[in-house]
């Protein structure tokens, strides 16, 4: 008798906890809002990283430790993005849920071809090259879908009676995806084949997805800051190949961009490289109506 | 083979006993007896070998077994991997190719499962200064120690995962000191779990105590050439470190909070302000250069007889975000352990620390520029000095048969006599604080200010001479490892990049005593290997 009270007692105990949302942590802002997108009002969502920081030098601030030490599940970039601030919070966590290997560390890159993955051997000297390949996937609306997937399966796995839901969402989710995406293909079309610089590699894969042609970088190298001689060499280049479109993330000083842009004519976008960037980019398809209405604006006037 | 040799040896018996059949019986059943062995100890032999072959048999099921289960867990890998593709259908998908790279972890062992990250970092100072003892203005032991040319630490890490409830850290250190001899030091060496419940984790091993922020910082990540003087003073040239163990507690509250309780040996080299004087030290080449602390001989031979004979280092650290872009981080620390200046349970010591960072980095940073951060850390010493009498054998020499005349022994001039000092409490304080400002993509102004103080102990007001053979002595008064002395220092550092800085540094000190002396260092550093992680 007093057993069954005590059981019933420890099953009230258990109660909130197993109604308690997936605590999802997610490293980058675009991995929080597709988790969003996904989880709905079953998952509480928690991002590290805001939109507007360089996702490779986030502070690893103490209270990161306890906000991942309560996660059921860590979102992570998985292409060594987050190397410089993430592995020692983890470490010290003590959350034997989202340590590698465990299915609620989930790396968010799996089953997406990253783009320029070195061929032949890398060294430090070619600056901040990812070995795994450009880590910006995010940019390339169909990666989002292959994350999506991927976290509509981890979320039922782990939280299987709300699996229904989450299947249900990532088919909505899809489904506007597939939308949207006709409906930027169709709005950048008359851009298509355009060339471009860009400040950092951070936009491989937008250029990709739009049919957008990359030829340089105002960086000589991945996160080396330009040297004179180096804008002196990139503006006949431009010039010489029609370089209409220069593009740069929110956070980089104008003053060379904006040199460069005036010397060749190439129309300046500032793009946000991640979720959050701007104020009217707050969620995954914000970022790309903003970017794509930023970059069709800018052609326009030409 | 076994089996042989005992078939062997049975069937000779056999033999033997048959042609001894006529002789007595007690001699036939000796012989039966030792047949009884024989047969014994071969079906006993026989048992082992059919128990061995068991374990064999057994040992090849599970391996078979776990065969299975291997190939079955590949082929749900397998199919896991296909799912999320077949379900996008995306244009273009290969798996995941990973070359190797130089951040990532070297395998040394094939099955991808026992590896390690290593790297090695090299920093190095050059420079001059008005000092004539510079050894003792910079008394850090990674500081600058000459004009010209100083190798501060060559430090190798290991790292990595134990298993699947471990990490495991060593950092191994060179140095070449100013005589060019190479010094290795086991720096740490330590474990650490990942997830133990109730959100404990324990370290284990040679480690750095966790006493404020910069005594468990290696010397690379500060943000100075040289230590602060406070550390130096309290914790020890190289910092407190010893072998321990050490138990944390993050709390459940919404906020970062940690309470932290180390339990560490106290004595040896690296135990500065406890028993970190070696054996029981009287006269001899190791006294010529320096006098003991405080003056007292060190009785430091008993090793550990109880609980409190070791170190006991608690701390307790809180952090909150200020706002978005702004971070605080602060902690009070002790440490508390018998020093050598007495008999077990006799004479202890005991230091407190304040330690606060606070820091704002801009939302909108490109390489984590600009940022602006203020740390300061403030500890406050109380070293209980046992009694000591000079004349330990009462025969007016010292216990090796010196007269209170001889070199080396300490005596009062007042009385003649070797100096008899008593039981009394130092007390010593001091703090640092440092200012940094990243004006720019890699570039770091910085501005430091050391302060350190004690209060006269009772034997620094005794008319004390260090005795001469000649019947003089130079007289001792103020003790300088405990006087007053500030350095302000102000800094510029360059990083071209993650793994390599440049950085000159200016230092203006005052000591007492002594006077002012100015100092230029120019340190370098370059670190190969994997990606350091940085803390805040």
């Amino acid at each position: 008798m007093n057993f069954k009270i005590f059981l019933s007692l420890a099953l009230l105990a258990i109660a909130p906890i197993a109604q308690a949302k997936l605590n999802v942590v997610a490293t980058l802002p675009d991995f929080g809002a597709i988790a969003e997108e996904i989880g709905g009002d079953k998952i509480k969502v928690t991002t590290l990283a805001r939109g507007t920081e360089d996702p490779h030098f986030v502070d690893a601030k103490p209270g990161f430790i306890r906000v991942l030490n309560q996660a059921d599940v860590l979102l992570e970039g998985g292409a060594e993005l987050e190397l410089g601030w993430l592995p020692p919070l983890v470490n010290n966590a003590r959350n034997g849920k989202i340590l590698s290997g465990k299915p609620g560390c989930v790396k968010m890159s799996r089953g997406i071809a990253l783009l320029e993955i070195p061929s032949g051997s890398v060294d430090r000297s070619m600056g901040d090259v990812h070995p795994t390949g450009n880590p910006h996937y995010w940019l390339n609306p169909a990666n989002g879908k292959i994350m999506a997937s991927q976290l509509a399966d981890v979320f039922s796995e782990l939280d299987s009676k709300n699996s229904t839901h989450y299947r249900a969402r990532l088919k909505k989710f899809n489904e506007r995806l597939d939308q949207k995406l006709a409906e930027w293909k169709k709005q950048m079309e008359p851009y298509r084949g355009t060339k471009v610089v860009t400040y950092h590699k951070s936009y491989e894969y937008f250029a990709d997805a739009f049919g957008l042609e990359v030829v340089g970088q105002i960086e000589p190298k991945p996160g080396i800051e330009p040297s004179p001689t180096h804008i002196n060499a990139l503006i006949p280049r431009m010039k010489n190949e029609r370089v209409g479109l220069l593009l740069i993330e929110p956070n980089r000083g104008r003053k060379t961009p904006e040199f460069i842009a005036k010397s060749t004519g190439a129309k300046l976008v500032v793009l946000p490289g991640m979720t959050g960037g701007h104020q009217k980019a707050q969620d995954y398809f914000g970022l790309f109506d903003y970017a794509v209405a930023q970059i069709t604006a800018a052609l326009k006037t030409k | 083979m076994k089996i042989f040799k005992i078939i062997g040896l049975s069937s000779a018996l056999c033999l033997s006993v048959m042609t001894l059949s006529a002789q007595e019986t007690n001699e036939v059943e000796q012989l039966k007896k030792q047949l009884q062995q024989m047969q014994d100890s071969f079906d006993k032999v026989q048992r082992e070998q059919k128990q061995q072959l068991d374990a064999l048999m057994k040992q090849l099921d599970t391996l078979q077994k776990n065969q299975t289960t291997v190939s079955a867990e590949q082929e749900k890998l397998k199919q896991e991997m296909a799912r999320p593709i077949v379900e996008a259908a995306p244009s273009t998908i290969v798996p995941e190719k990973k070359p190797w790279s130089p951040s990532d972890p070297i395998q040394l062992f094939g099955a991808g499962q026992s590896y390690i990250n290593v790297s090695f970092d090299g920093l190095f100072t050059a420079g001059t200064s008005t000092a004539d003892d510079i050894d003792a203005l910079q008394p850090g032991g990674h500081d600058p120690k000459q004009r010209g040319f100083t190798v501060q630490n060559l430090e190798t890490t290991f790292e990595g995962k134990v298993d699947s409830y471990l990490r495991g850290q060593a950092n191994i250190v060179l140095q070449i000191d100013p005589d060019g001899e190479t010094i290795i030091e086991a720096e740490e060496a330590y474990l650490e779990t990942l997830s133990l419940p109730w959100n404990l984790q324990l370290k284990a091993g040679q480690y750095f105590t966790e006493f404020g922020r910069l005594n468990p910082t290696h010397p690379h990540a500060w943000d100075f050439v040289d230590q602060p003087l406070v550390n130096n003073r309290f914790l020890g040239p190289d910092g407190l470190r010893n072998p321990g163990a050490r138990l944390s507690w993050l709390t459940p509250t919404p906020f970062y909070s940690e309470l932290f309780l180390g339990i560490q040996n106290s004595q040896g080299e690296t135990a500065t302000s406890f028993r970190s004087a070696g054996g029981h030290a009287h006269g001899g080449e190791e006294d010529e250069e320096e006098l003991p602390f405080a003056y007292r001989h060190p009785d430091n031979d008993r090793g550990v007889r109880g609980l409190d004979d070791m170190l006991f280092a608690p701390r307790y650290a809180v952090s909150f975000d200020l706002t978005d872009s702004q971070t605080v981080l602060a902690g009070v620390s002790g440490l508390f352990g018998p020093n050598s200046s007495g008999q077990s349970g006799d004479t202890d010591t005991q230091i407190y620390g304040v330690d606060f960072k606070w820091k704002w980095k801009s939302p909108n940073h490109i390489g984590g520029f600009p940022f602006v951060s203020w740390q300061t850390e403030v500890m406050l010493r109380k070293f209980r000095a046992g009694a000591f009498d000079w004349d330990e054998d009462g025969n007016g020499g010292d216990a090796d048969g010196n007269t209170f005349a001889d070199e080396g022994v300490l005596v009062n001039s007042a009385t003649g006599l070797p100096a008899v000092l008593s039981r009394e409490t130092l007390t010593d304080y001091g703090f640092y604080s440092q200012l940094n400002y990243g004006f720019k993509k890699g570039w770091v102004a910085g501005l430091r200010f050391d302060y350190l103080e004690g209060e006269r102990g009772d034997y620094e007001k005794l008319p004390l001479i260090l005795a001469d053979n000649a019947g003089g002595g130079e007289t001792v008064g103020l003790d300088l490892e405990r006087a007053r002395r500030w350095r302000i220092s102000p800094n510029l550092t360059w990083y071209p990049s993650e793994f390599s800085k440049l950085r000159l540094q200016y230092n203006y000190d005052d000591r007492q005593s002594i006077g002012v002396d100015h100092s230029v260092w120019l340190q370098f550093e370059f670190l190969l290997g994997a990606h350091s992680a940085h803390k805040f």
